[in-house]
């Protein structure tokens, strides 16, 4: 067999039609709008991390650069970590979100499988069904919601959050994994079908495997989307010890008219860490999993 | 191995009827070619075998047993694809494998079966790698091997040559061929090129419009067409008509062709005297005549190409190509006048364009 030639390598470098553009040109019309996108998007981050290690003292003192930090302290952390219930709540999130996180994802490739490729009768209703559903607004739900928790007696439990997460979870997955299940070729399930496989068999073996980018990134929407959650959190759960991080961070940390800056921002910084490290270690899958298509 | 037997078979996706009333019979051990245009029903009809569409109605028998409702994997058929549909999370060996594992074979005899593949279509350093990394020709011998492995009784194909480049097919053709030589395993095979089906089938199918138009061996359908749509399809540069009226008089009859000129009409030929026809001549069956004989034609183009010389003339209104062996150096707009070999030209009813010659 003769080797291809690979037609790419027929132009060295990747430069394209970049010779076309100036310095100065790509300064204005890259570089700057990037650097300001960069910095607005960080700043607040920023100021949460200077927040969470300067002293009360320096919180309130009206001298110095507000930006800057001249006395670094972790008294905000030990205070946080040891003197109040936090690292619970960052239990219950933790617990919470994988849990609510792993259903919904299971819940939603079953879902988004048979819509995209079962073919039933009233599968392309189901799909807009389900997107629907996704656009009904939280802010409204959670008092229906509310009624049903009560009634089911799992008012200010975890399972409160974890059996109401899906609600809006699975219809997100599902709308993601469907688009992306849609971008694997059929002629491998057929070929699947052909060499013997069970419906079951081609959903395990050929296309989950295949799926793993829009997993992961509709994992890592999932997760995001319920660690961050705050209504469902607000209204099913009142003792401290079942509270979430967002939810407790906020109702424990603030007291009346007093806002406990520093532990607030120590809070908020600890907890944002998790899904951040998640992002950075998922982020080729992730945006992969945005764009589709399955390459032979 | 096994024969298939296609019984007056039907499809309708929804209101559209697709297939409509096939019959094909395959032999054990033959190879059989679906041609036709694309939208002509052969892959619909190919993916029925395969039991990958319902059958709206009529039959598909394989190995003398009825499988209109035996899911795919019972009927022991393996399909190539026109893409190839190479699982592209595993190896090469894995993907041969895959239909093996799936019954449930021991180790060592999936090994054997695969190895034993690898070595007939010359695949064995290659078993390690990811799809990714083979050229499309490698692929479609993935492709075939994956098919071998199982030892089905039928081997479907369904353009699986496409995606090729033209040297790659002409080679994959070849090496199908030999394939099919060596294990002399029932196949059917779909295309829309019609020297595939020319060069590799034992039998041709010439499917339009959701029925079959003539069936037979290669050289039947390039020698008798059973139908103009059936003379144009087969053969490359295609078959030259013209519109012709039959004269059937005192010197025997004759086929008068646009601008009075007459030429004798074949022996076999039916025919009335005053039928509208269509006169068919082959590229290669037209020759070079003296001045006085034969049709006149204006040059067009020449298209030297090495083994012969295509020359694009004008009879009439009616362009048409004449295949010579020998070198000509014509300039556009030359005239020039051609005759056809009497015995091998072709007659069709204008208006149902069957053929008048039997």
């Amino acid at each position: 067999m003769a080797s291809e030639p690979d037609r790419t390598e027929v132009v060295p470098g990747n430069e394209g039609m970049r010779y076309l553009e100036s310095v100065p040109r790509r300064l204005v019309t890259l570089y700057l709008p990037l650097a300001i996108f960069v910095i607005v998007l960080l700043f607040p981050f920023y100021w949460m991390v200077m927040t969470s290690i300067k002293s009360n003292g320096e919180l309130l003192s009206r001298e110095g650069n507000p930006f800057w930090v001249i006395h670094p302290t972790l008294e905000h952390f030990k205070h946080l970590v040891f003197e109040t219930q936090y690292p619970e709540w960052m239990w219950n999130t933790v617990i919470v979100s994988v849990v609510a996180t792993f259903t919904s994802l299971a819940a939603s490739v079953l879902a988004a499988y048979a819509i995209e490729r079962l073919r039933f009768h009233g599968s392309k209703q189901v799909g807009l069904a389900i997107f629907l559903a996704y656009l009904v607004p939280p802010s409204i739900l959670f008092i229906p919601l509310a009624a049903i928790v009560f009634k089911l007696g799992l008012f200010d439990t975890r399972w409160a959050l974890i059996l109401t997460y899906p609600t809006f979870l699975i219809p997100f997955c599902t709308w993601l994994l469907m688009g992306y299940f849609r971008s694997i070729p059929f002629e491998l399930e057929e070929c699947a079908l052909i060499d013997g496989a069970t419906r079951w068999q081609i959903l395990v073996k050929i296309v989950l495997p295949l799926a793993v980018p829009g997993l992961i990134s509709a994992g890592i929407f999932a997760f995001t989307l319920s660690w961050n959650e705050f209504i469902y959190a607000l209204t099913f759960i009142s003792s401290s010890e079942v509270k979430t991080v967002p939810v407790g961070v906020i109702t424990e940390l603030v007291e009346g008219d007093v806002y406990h800056w520093g532990a607030l921002m120590a809070g908020a910084l600890l907890g944002s860490l998790p899904v951040a490290i998640m992002y950075s270690f998922f982020v080729e899958y992730y945006v992969s999993g945005m764009t589709g298509a399955v390459k032979e | 191995m096994a024969s298939v037997h296609i019984r007056n078979v039907h499809k309708h996706f929804g209101g559209t009827h697709v297939i409509r009333g096939v019959d094909i019979d395959i032999a054990d051990g033959e190879f059989a070619v679906l041609v036709g245009p694309s939208g002509c029903g052969k892959s619909t009809l190919l993916r029925m075998v395969a039991g990958l569409e319902e059958i709206s109605g009529g039959e598909i028998a394989i190995g003398g047993k009825v499988v209109n409702d035996t899911p795919p994997k019972e009927r022991d058929i393996a399909m190539v694809f026109q893409n190839y549909a190479l699982y592209p999370h595993m190896k090469v060996r894995d993907n041969m494998a895959f239909s093996l594992m799936l019954a449930k074979r021991p180790r060592s005899e999936i090994d054997e079966r695969v190895n034993r593949a690898a070595t007939i279509l010359g695949l064995g350093d290659l078993l390690e790698r990811y799809p990714r990394q083979l050229s499309g020709g490698q692929r479609q011998r993935v492709a075939m091997g994956r098919a071998i492995v199982r030892d089905p009784q039928v081997f479907l194909f369904d353009e699986p040559l496409s995606n090729l480049d033209a040297k790659l097919r002409v080679a994959m053709r070849t090496e199908i061929k030999e394939l099919h030589q060596r294990l002399k395993t029932t196949s059917e095979y779909v295309t829309h090129d019609q020297i595939e089906a020319m060069t590799m089938a034992d039998q041709i199918v010439v499917m339009r419009d959701g029925i079959v138009e003539q069936r037979g061996r290669p050289l039947e359908l390039y020698d008798h067409p059973a139908n103009l749509f059936v003379a144009g399809f087969i053969g490359s540069p295609a078959m030259n008509f013209l519109p012709a009226t039959i004269r059937r008089g005192s010197n025997g009859a004759r086929v008068e062709v646009a601008g009075g000129v007459t030429v004798p009409l074949p022996r076999d030929a039916a025919g009335e005297d005053g039928q509208k026809v269509i006169f068919g001549m082959r590229p290669e069956h037209l020759a070079l005549a003296a001045d006085g004989q034969g049709l006149a034609a204006q040059v067009v183009v020449v298209e030297p190409t090495g083994a012969d010389t295509q020359v694009f003339a004008k009879i009439g209104g009616t362009e048409v190509t004449a295949v010579f062996r020998e070198r000509h150096e014509f300039r556009a707009g030359e005239a020039i006048r051609l005759v056809p070999d009497h015995e091998r030209t072709h007659l069709f009813d204008a208006e149902s364009g069957k053929s008048l010659r039997h």
